[in-house]
């Protein structure tokens, strides 16, 4: 049953544009998540690019794993599905096949998506499935209490790397791209215009859709890595992050330390879930 | 006590004979109904023959939905064909109505891989290769959830791959069919040999407390059966339901009739959607099992295997929690009357019960019939239900027994259940083969007059 809390009265929040998509009720309703932390705000633009879309939110299903990123879909007040540490791709794509009108949107942590996920984020790619993959890199596993991940900077601190992380890092949507997506974009919660427009584009576009966030985590990342407050971080974020065209402009001794955002690929490639079909149907006739 | 549902008639272990098997559904309440079926009929070539796979009295839940019995399936290979356990399985997927079959290439599971393949698309249906046995269940559930009849097959291996996602169906109570082509291990073990190991993998794997449903068929017609039932059970009770085959089963080409009608058991869902604020996780008034609506129909699904509440909401709640868990362990386990299925010969006046399951209960019924021919007073219990195990049943049949003889391969596990049931002064041996090699018959005998 949906319960509006004492919070839903107060005016301002009950303008939030992406209140009416959320689902009340749950234990610690509003949400888990710590204050400051970036996740709530691609919440927001998830449903910012749906709401923008026309789409029916009944025909878009929001899958989850584990960790702060995964308790994500489990606000989402139409059908979602919460399911395994960094699986929800593989989930996602046996929902896409048994119902292609569905619009599959998976948010994942970046421990998930590029460590235990692996796998499931290359195949996902190189199967090119019509579901759309949201990672929100803050660079560390928050639930577990701030361990390093594998996007976590080379240097940077965490509770498992005291001494800092002596792995290098892992640069998705390289990876992705490599893969097979179709659509590939990175964005930050500092940009939340181009974030909400990628992520609508990943949703629109047939095949693969994925999108890298870079959101703040001042309770673990920041605080291990002396960033300050949430502010800083975007802050930290602004300067780290420049324009893919920028980035490209500069000397690659300049390059070192920043990231470069903005899309990566778009292109055309066959989808798997209308070849299935496609081909079920041919058989079938003949 | 209804001991009266021993079978007497005389069992050879001919395959073509799996036909002949009756199978009996244990009751405490009332004298247990016998199914004869009547196979012989359609080898005469009676047309009309229905065949009923096996009849047993299932709970009464609006989930039971007999209009979805005898539905002609354009996807039946009626006849009689010459298939080994895995096309038979094959078979019986796609005559069961399997939508979608994702699996990842791992012996001796494979054909069934290779058959769907190329039948699959051929009656409409999808076949995918995972890329390993994590991806492949979680596709399968994923793909149940909107709204498929789907299907994996693997070996004991992929079986501990797929614990975790075994796990995740148990918990969110998604009916889907997991074969294990059990192979001797454990690691790799030997690939192309046989073994029985996986007993207690397909049943505790995963972390914590559920229930699921094991089924051992002992002939390639059995693996074309009990697919089928397998899909019906799952659907009915909404549990990942296992086959259990073994390497002799995948290899073993015979006789396999494909019925012209199967019974199909349609998903339990419910009509009454009110959108937001449907309660996922609600059970209706008198039984174990929520309806289960699909993605996109509007329901406001929440699907999560966190400890949860009727609406979905994650809970740390002992009083949430407690009859949460109890309900996906007494909905199967407290059902066993109903699902339990045996075959049984010579067991009316037996000194020495041998109980056995898979192709091993082949090469038993082959002893007992020679054992009776030298007046030694045996007769045997096949298992076909191994999870749940037929604990009230075997307590029926064991409470005059002085011996019982288990033989299976592996280092003893069905042994464990047997001696649990059974009184403490029944003498129990095990007669354990840890794999590649099967029991033969003399093994058996000589055992048994060991016993005597």
């Amino acid at each position: 049953m949906t319960i509006a809390p004492d919070f839903i009265n107060d005016k301002k929040i009950a303008q939030h544009p992406a209140i009416k998509y959320f689902r009340f009720g749950a234990p610690g309703t509003p949400h888990i998540w710590c204050e400051g932390c970036g996740i709530g705000q691609i919440f927001h633009y998830t449903c910012i690019a749906i709401e923008e879309l026309g789409l029916d939110p009944n025909q878009v299903v929001w899958v989850g794993g584990s960790g702060c990123t995964g308790r994500m879909c489990t606000y989402w007040k139409y059908d979602y599905m919460h399911t395994l540490h960094g699986r929800p791709m593989a989930y996602g794509t046996g929902i896409k096949i048994a119902n292609p009108s569905l619009t599959v949107i998976c948010h994942m942590g970046d421990g998930e998506t590029s460590a235990i996920g692996g796998n499931h984020l290359i195949q996902t790619a190189r199967r090119n499935v019509d579901i759309v993959a949201i990672c929100i890199n803050n660079y560390t596993y928050g639930m577990t209490g701030g361990q390093h991940s594998p996007t976590s900077p080379t240097g940077s601190t965490s509770a498992t790397s005291p001494y800092g992380q002596i792995e290098n890092s892992f640069d998705l949507c390289k990876l992705v791209a490599a893969a097979g997506a179709t659509y590939v974009a990175r964005a930050t919660v500092v940009n939340p215009k181009p974030a909400i427009q990628y992520i609508k584009k990943a949703i629109t576009k047939k095949g693969f859709g994925f999108v890298e966030i870079a959101a703040q985590c001042p309770t673990f990342f920041s605080r291990s890595n002396k960033l300050g407050d949430n502010i800083d971080m975007l802050e930290w974020m602004k300067k780290t992050y420049i324009r893919k065209e920028q980035f490209d402009r500069l000397a690659e001794d300049e390059q070192s330390g920043k990231i470069p955002w903005g899309e990566f690929v778009d292109c055309e490639r066959s989808e798997l879930v209308s070849g299935l079909h496609q081909l079920a149907r041919l058989r079938k006739e003949e | 006590m209804n001991i009266a549902l021993a079978v007497g008639t005389v069992f050879t272990s001919a395959p073509a004979t799996s036909w002949k098997r009756k199978i009996v559904s244990t009751s405490e309440e009332s004298t247990p109904r016998m199914y004869l079926i009547s196979m012989p009929a359609l080898v005469a070539g009676c047309a009309s023959c229905i065949v009923v796979i096996s009849q047993l009295r299932l709970p009464r839940h609006p989930g039971n939905n007999r209009k979805g019995y005898q539905v002609s399936n354009p996807r039946l290979l009626t006849g009689t064909h010459l298939m080994n356990g895995q096309v038979a399985c094959a078979e019986g997927a796609i005559a069961a109505g399997v939508n979608l079959f994702v699996g990842y290439p791992i012996t001796p599971a494979t054909e069934i891989s290779e058959r769907l393949s190329r039948r699959l698309p051929q009656v409409g249906a999808i076949y995918l290769q995972g890329a390993d046995e994590l991806d492949s269940l979680a596709i399968v559930i994923g793909s149940v959830w909107g709204g498929y009849k789907a299907m994996t097959a693997t070996s004991g291996n992929g079986i501990c791959l797929m614990q975790e996602n075994i796990g995740y169906a148990a918990m969110t109570e998604t009916p889907c069919v997991i074969v294990d082509m059990m192979r001797a291990g454990p690691g790799t073990g030997v690939a192309t040999k046989t073994a029985q190991g996986d007993v207690f993998q397909v049943r505790y794997g995963s972390n914590a407390d559920y229930s699921i449903i094991a089924l051992a068929p002992e002939s390639p017609q059995e693996m074309f059966d009990l697919t089928i039932e397998a899909f019906r059970l799952s659907e009915i009770y909404r549990v990942p339901t296992f086959v259990l085959g073994d390497e002799i089963l995948a290899h073993t080409r015979e006789t396999v009739i494909i019925p012209p009608q199967v019974h199909i058991q349609e998903r339990y869902t419910t009509e009454q959607c009110p959108g937001p604020g449907y309660k996922t996780w609600a059970v209706p008034e008198g039984s174990r099992i929520p309806p289960m609506p699909a993605f996109g129909e509007g329901y406001c699904l929440a699907v999560s295997s966190f400890a949860r509440t009727e609406d979905g909401s994650p809970t740390q709640n002992y009083s949430t929690y407690k009859p949460l868990i109890e309900r996906l362990w007494n909905k199967v386990e407290e059902d066993q009357d109903a699902l339990t299925q045996v075959e049984t010969g010579w067991i009316d006046d037996i000194e020495i019960l041998v109980i056995a399951f898979g192709p091993v209960a082949r090469s038993v019924k082959s002893a007992v019939k020679q054992a009776r021919a030298q007046g030694i007073r045996a007769g045997y219990c096949r298992l076909i239900t191994l999870w749940p195990f037929p604990d009230r049943y075997l307590k029926r049949l064991g409470a005059n027994l002085n011996k019982v003889l288990v033989a299976e391969m592996n280092m003893g596990k069905v042994v464990r259940e047997v001696e649990r049931c059974l009184s403490a002064s029944t003498e129990v041996e095990l007669l354990s083969k840890p794999g590649i090699e099967l029991h033969r018959p003399s093994e058996i005998l000589e055992a048994i007059k060991r016993m005597a």
